[in-house]
């Protein structure tokens, strides 16, 4: 007998749209994938049941309004395997720079008629608010990876991604060094890999767009970055970028001085 | 009399990109109330720019649209070299026009036959398509991953690229990959004439409707990049007089802010710039519209669709022949400095959904101290609702619930609305 096709679905909160693309640029692979498994959820490519029960969730976003809280944990209690799905549903994305600034005060900043929108004044990762049973990172995620999960998953397996840093790929890749050799403030040292070593190989310093690695050492790098000659206001940009709310990071970041008041 | 009164709600719209709703109200075949609602939450990226460097700008606003992250580090990138008066050698405003051109190949290709044409052929998803039209579909993945290598020669990923910078670019592309590629846009020419032929004969609905088209005008051809707007009134703007003849203004059902150009809503994107400037395509794209039987300007908004697809033939012979020079004229650096000053700076694009505008002041450090961003989608919302209006009025309002419900999702869709990037998209309830 067939072994049963797993239902996934894939879900929008407050994103780019980006990590999505993961799919839909797939090409041959998408069509193929779309085959194997069932999409009963993704309205960017066509499926409508955002209540449906699932085994495979992948949520794109971070949880920006009281609909998306609400409908966060709608999904959770139908899904059976939940995957936060690129930097925003893992650590909020760039829109969690929020967090350590008046959100509010923002909205009403941009905004004549505040009383309009159901926003909330915080931009918050999706496993603040309930259980994440894998994380992809990445701004946006590295399709490979999404396709070697849903592969494992599809086998009965636990995923599980590499969580080294940065710097390992560089090396596998021949990828010559910015910090050492150009003096650039490179966040590869506490930055997991994933990506392919794409800014070192375009010789610019790694912005940490795919989160913390295990264990960072954020504490000696930004001690390196001061050596550099980096402002404290530099460093803690540094670190307070696409994933500010990865709790790595925004430590790093406040300890060199957080986001500091517009000039 | 018997009164008749139907609502009809989309909660939320299929086979757009990102999220909204349609609610209309139908009362004894009157539309009384129609609203295009869109519900992207607010993510504030005016505000967090602040206090950012322009080159981490760039990556930032990248971040506000994963379909077209290109035109948003093109326009922001321009407003600073602007600024920082930071000329660009035509070697690598080339090449940056080179890379524009593969987000309007993955973009378009995308929107064509994975959003809008299963409307068209009877099907609901492009995978039901894959089955129904496989050479149609495959075609259309083949452009659009060549649009998106297209990227990635420049960027490494196709999605957040990270190659561009303000000044030029964080390297060049190595000779022997543009090679390739020139050989891949190529031999891609025959296919996009036959995307062209097809994108004919598809049932769009024919209508004529009177309305304003607003681009570019490029000193380098058609429309990419420029610091002077034209309308199809005959208007001449410079981008830095933008803000005195774009108004923007907030209404209660949606995140996005709507827009009218000199009080009137008008159009932007790929209709907009073919209906402008088609005078200034090739001979041999002027040859394919003639022998499609396109007439142009066009009041049909369904001409969109067709729109993209001549937009594809183009911005591939265009990056092939910019690859092309690249090689016979390598450019010397990747990217030139500026100095950073306090003042304003203005930039502007075509993004593959229309011109796309940004404004960044900044400190003497060059900091930003305040942005203002006007997306294409927040642009076109007034059209979109003028044109639901009109075509569903025209369509019969006797329909029943369903088929309005698709006709109206039609509508909206053809202007592939991309609600991500209205930094602030469908669900549709219909009251009668």
């Amino acid at each position: 007998m067939e072994p049963r096709k797993l239902r996934v679905a894939v879900h929008k909160f407050a994103s780019c749209d980006g990590c999505q693309l993961a799919f839909l640029n797939a090409g041959e692979a998408l069509l193929a994938l779309s085959e194997r498994v069932d999409f009963v959820h993704f309205a960017e490519l066509g499926p409508m049941d955002p209540e449906a029960e699932v085994d495979v969730a992948f949520i794109e976003g971070s949880v920006c309004t009281r609909e998306e809280g609400d409908r966060l944990q709608r999904i959770r209690a139908r899904s059976r395997f939940l995957i936060s799905l690129g930097a925003c549903a893992t650590a909020g994305g760039l829109q969690a720079l929020r967090n350590l600034a008046d959100g509010e005060a923002w909205l009403n900043e941009i905004y004549p008629r505040r009383e309009y929108l159901d926003a909330l004044a915080t931009a918050t990762p999706l496993s603040e608010e309930v259980t994440v049973d894998l994380a992809i990172w990445g701004c946006p995620v590295n399709g490979e990876q999404v396709f070697q999960v849903i592969a494992e998953l599809e086998r009965g397996l636990t995923p599980r991604l590499p969580d080294d840093p940065l710097c390992l790929e560089c090396k596998r890749r021949g990828a010559v060094c910015t910090l050492v050799t150009q003096g650039r403030p490179c966040l590869g040292p506490v930055t997991r890999g994933g990506c392919g070593a794409l800014c070192p190989r375009f010789g610019r310093d790694c912005y940490g767009c795919f989160g913390p690695s295990e264990h960072p050492n954020t504490e000696a790098l930004g001690r390196r970055f001061e050596g550099l000659g980096l402002i404290d206001a530099a460093i803690a940009r540094r670190f307070l970028f696409i994933n500010s709310a990865a709790p790595a990071f925004r430590e790093a970041g406040l300890r060199w001085g957080g986001r500091p008041a517009c000039p | 009399m018997t009164r008749r009164r139907i609502d009809i709600d989309v909660p939320t719209l299929a086979r757009v990109e990102g999220e909204g709703a349609l609610e209309l109200r139908i009362e004894d075949d009157a539309i009384t109330e129609l609203r295009l609602r869109i519900f992207e939450p607010p993510r504030l990226f005016e505000k967090f720019i602040e206090g950012h460097p322009p080159d981490d700008v760039v990556d930032m606003v990248a971040r506000i649209c994963g379909i077209c992250p290109v035109a948003y580090q093109v326009s922001a990138a321009r407003a600073f070299e602007a600024l920082f008066a930071i000329e660009l050698p035509p070697s690598l405003t080339g090449l940056r026009r080179a890379m524009y051109c593969g987000e309007w190949i993955q973009s378009h290709a995308l929107h064509i036959h994975l959003l809008a044409a299963p409307d068209f052929l009877g099907a609901p998803d492009a995978t039901a398509l894959a089955h129904s039209h496989p050479e149609i579909i495959q075609r259309g993945l083949r452009l659009q991953a060549l649009g998106n290598r297209l990227i990635r020669l420049f960027g490494g990923r196709s999605v957040h690229p990270v190659g561009l910078k303000v000044g030029g670019f964080h390297r060049l592309p190595e000779a022997d990959a543009v090679a390739e590629l020139v050989g891949a846009l190529e031999a891609a020419l025959p296919e996009a004439d036959e995307l062209v032929r097809w994108s004919a004969t598809l049932p769009l609905p024919q209508r004529q409707q009177t309305f304003t088209c607003l681009a570019l005008d490029d000193p380098e051809g058609y429309p990419i990049t420029g610091s002077t707007c034209l309308t199809s009134d005959g208007n001449r703007f410079s981008i830095e007089d933008f803000e005195s003849h774009v108004h923007e203004f907030q209404v209660p059902h949606s995140t996005a802010f709507h827009a009218h150009l000199d009080g009137r809503p008008y159009l932007v994107g790929p209709l907009a710039r073919l209906n402008l400037h088609h005078q200034r395509l090739p001979e041999a794209i002027q040859a394919l519209i003639n022998e499609i039987g396109l007439t142009l300007p066009s009041g049909n908004p369904f001409h969109s669709l067709t729109a993209r697809a001549i937009e594809i033939r183009y911005a591939l012979a265009e990056a092939a022949r910019l690859l092309r020079q690249y090689l016979e004229r390598p450019a010397r650096a990747a990217h030139i400095d500026g100095i950073p000053c306090a003042g304003t700076g203005f930039g502007a694009s075509e993004a593959p959904r229309g011109l796309l505008w940004h404004r960044y002041d900044s400190d003497p450090h060059g900091l930003v101290t305040h942005a203002r961003i006007i997306p294409p989608t927040a642009q076109n919302q007034e059209r979109i609702e003028e044109d639901l209006r009109l075509e569903l009025t025209r369509f019969g309002l006797h329909h029943d619930a369903d088929t309005l419900r698709r006709h109206a999702e039609q509508i909206i869709r053809n202007y592939d609305p991309c609600i991500s990037c209205a930094t602030h998209f469908l669900e549709l309830r219909i009251r009668r």
